[in-house]
């Protein structure tokens, strides 16, 4: 299945969507990230997510199968945006099912973590003023090192 | 040989994509690349550290050869979404 979607997809909907298929999990976590519309004090119009027609799905899928070999999960989604998001709309989604609830809970944050630095993206945000594409911020690669650092659960 | 230029860098050569024919006496993806910046007079544009390149969608480690039809693209580092 794709994980990208270039039209605005809605996360109750895809959450409800995946509760259907979680086989006998206790826990199901889930995330959903909306662009802000204010960032370093400028309005934001919208962002621009520019992606590999390869590279990028390929780099999730092989995230999703670390969170599976590091967590017993019985189900996991990821859904992202790709093109241009509306300031206030979902970019993205990502949901994890095991039988307790810590394992729900990190998997969905090291999926986060996966995106917010390392997915292949290249993000443009567009406000009155232009648009410029913007680097990771230093406090996320410190997010996704943690996973490095911790003992495997 | 198709080339595609991701994110800023596309900015920086005035196009995403172009198409070119694989020129006499180029043989290696680093002297394309250096050709490429000499064409363009983006000085060391696709040559900084920071850019990676894919050979037909496989990223490289190390300088390798070329053959007419391949795709290459230039990758600026990602920002996640």
């Amino acid at each position: 299945m794709s994980f990208l979607r270039a039209n605005p997809f809605s996360p109750p909907e895809l959450l409800e969507a995946f509760e259907r298929g979680i086989g006998n999990a206790g826990a199901v976590v889930s995330f959903s990230g909306y662009v802000r519309a204010e960032n370093r004090d400028e309005t934001v119009a919208s962002l621009f997510l520019q992606h590999h027609p390869t590279l990028t799905e390929d780099g999730i899928e092989a995230a999703i199968q670390q969170a599976r070999a590091r967590w017993s999960l019985t189900a996991t989604m990821v859904c992202h945006r790709i093109g241009e998001v509306k300031a206030g709309a979902p970019i993205v989604f990502v949901a994890a099912a095991s039988r307790h609830r810590r394992a729900a809970f990190e998997a969905a944050d090291f999926l986060m973590d996966y995106l917010k630095t390392e997915a292949v993206f290249w993000k443009k945000e567009v406000t009155q003023t232009g648009s410029v594409w913007i680097e990771p911020r230093e406090e996320d690669y410190v997010d996704r090192a943690r996973w490095s650092s911790q003992k495997r659960g | 040989m198709l080339i595609n230029y991701y994110g800023r860098l596309a900015d920086v050569t005035g196009c995403a994509e172009e198409s070119v024919l694989l020129p006499a006496g180029i043989s290696t993806a680093f002297e394309f690349r250096d050709w490429l910046e000499r064409k363009h007079n983006l000085g060391s544009a696709l040559s900084d550290p920071a850019i990676r390149i894919a050979v037909n969608d496989e990223i490289i480690a190390s300088d390798r050869a070329l053959s007419a039809n391949d795709e290459i693209a230039f990758l600026p580092p990602v920002g996640g979404g």
